[in-house]
């Protein structure tokens, strides 16, 4: 079941195209990797993706009933100001508000899930921790409960392992392997890790002069 | 010294006005959090100078209620700024700082030439500083402060986790269907009103300080949003309702007292905190 489309898509800034006549599809399960050289449009294929930047050309289709709100994001590791107060639970919640519209608070249902998706990433007894004393892959751990909260379906992951330590970038890698693979998240991920994407992508977009699709 | 406040609190207009002035240091602390954070903190001052120069055109004019020229003029510079800071055609901090500095020129250019006011430096001396004695706060201005508290802060609590998610992280706001325009836009509404409001308490030079010292404290004492949110409501009514009572028993001017007591509990929470 496919649940997005590229067709012909130009990307680039002004007048200068960076990525030319991009086609591919992406598929529910999909574990979906785009690499390239920096300056190759990665990031801007994926802000694209997202509704953030818009393209030059060419379509982008969401299938099968994917809304604009049901892609999940975590992105590159955010600039956040380092006195920004925030609770753990605080942060894991507001992947809620996207899709509440108008409505003003929480349900309790969407506290539930806020404390499921916790427990699933190990980091429920973080709740009330401030976000930023944790670490590097802690705080990770955080965005990544806040993009699942925001959607199970599609989740856009930009370098998520930038920064961290060995054990914390083995850790991350294979929580987005679990949810990927046991609960049928399907995951677009930037990356620059060449092993990791042979050992976990089933499709590989590369980026750059070459532009190629596997 | 006792009997010389309840002497003073036996008077209607001076309860008004102490219930006003910590209705609106309460609202200016709820803002200043969300202010503060997107490096905004200027944004308080450079609006209240906006609103001296609208204050003195309507002054020009001899508009009979200021408000009417005064709270449209400050909303719309404010929904410019958020607005322009986002399509990012303009750095914020400079298109501030431009318009502060040019709006205050101006009022007081026309304010020297046209205005019919037999004591002008006293005019400009009381829209900049604020009231020099708390009694000359109206009762349509207790009532004023009233209705407008109950606006901002119902807006406030609606917009709440919008506020926190936008002011957290903008590029996953907007991905993930945030309405971010539409919050920024209430968001100027209620920082515009705050701003119009507090010029009146404490004038234009010292708006920006009962908006943000209150959220400075409370980033220093609490860790969560919530937390610091509420900190700050009760930071800015215990400053305004402790520089009021001060004000009226040493005859200092009110706004300036506020901030005075405001800056005191900074240093007192940096001291006990490190």
């Amino acid at each position: 079941m496919e649940l997005l489309r590229v067709k012909d898509l130009c990307l680039g800034y002004e007048n200068e195209i960076v990525v030319k006549d991009l086609n591919f599809t992406i598929a529910c399960g999909d574990y979906f990797c785009i690499v390239g050289e920096n300056g190759s449009g990665k990031s801007t294929l994926v802000k694209t993706l997202l509704g953030l930047e818009k393209q030059i050309s060419g379509e982008i289709e969401l299938l099968n009933g994917l809304k604009r709100n049901e892609i999940g994001y975590l992105p590159q590791k955010t600039e956040v100001n380092s006195d920004f107060p925030s609770s753990v639970y605080e942060i894991v919640l507001s992947g809620f508000v996207g899709s509440m519209g108008f409505r003003p608070f929480y349900t309790k249902k969407e506290k539930e899930k806020a404390m499921e998706t916790m427990e699933l990433l190990g980091i429920e007894d973080l709740k009330d921790k401030s976000y930023m004393k944790l670490s590097g892959g802690q705080q990770q751990r955080v965005l990544l409960a806040r993009a699942l909260v925001s959607s199970k379906k599609l989740l856009i992951v930009d370098e998520p392992v930038t920064g961290l330590d060995v054990n914390a970038t083995f850790e991350m890698y294979g929580l987005i392997r679990h949810l990927n693979h046991n609960l049928g998240v399907t995951i677009v991920m930037i990356s620059h890790d060449k092993v990791a994407v042979d050992e976990y992508a089933n499709h590989v977009l590369t980026l750059g002069k070459e532009v190629s699709f596997r | 010294m006792m009997s010389e406040l309840s002497l003073y609190f036996s008077y209607p207009f001076v309860r008004y006005a102490f219930i006003c002035g910590v209705l609106i240091s309460m609202c200016a602390a709820l803002l200043g959090v969300t202010l503060v954070l997107r490096r905004y903190s200027f944004m308080g001052d450079g609006l209240s100078h906006v609103a001296f120069g609208a204050l003195a055109v309507s002054a020009v004019l001899s508009v009979t209620n200021d408000l009417l020229i005064v709270i449209p003029v400050t909303m719309i510079t404010a929904i410019l700024l958020l607005g322009l800071t986002e399509k990012k055609k303009i750095k914020g901090d400079s298109a501030l700082a431009m318009m502060s500095v040019s709006a205050v020129a101006v009022g007081y250019i026309l304010l020297n030439v046209f205005s019919t006011s037999a004591n002008i430096s006293g005019d400009v001396c009381s829209s900049l500083f604020g009231s020099t004695s708390i009694l000359t706060l109206t009762k349509q201005d207790a009532v004023f402060a009233f209705v407008m508290t109950v606006v901002v802060g119902v807006l406030f609590v609606l917009i709440y986790n919008k506020v926190f998610t936008i002011t957290f992280d903008r590029n996953f706001s907007k991905a993930t269907g945030v309405n971010v325009g539409l919050a920024n836009l209430i968001l100027s509404v209620i920082i515009s009103i705050v701003v119009v409001m507090s010029m009146r308490l404490v004038g234009a030079l010292l708006t920006s300080a009962v908006i943000i010292f209150p959220a400075l404290c409370s980033m220093r004492l609490f860790s969560s949003f919530r937390n610091v949110t509420i900190s700050s409501v009760v930071i800015g009514m215990i400053s305004s309702a402790f520089g009021i009572v001060l004000s009226i028993l040493l005859s200092t001017p009110v706004g300036a007292t506020i901030v005075v007591v405001d800056l005191l509990i900074y240093i007192a929470v940096t001291v006990i905190k490190k």
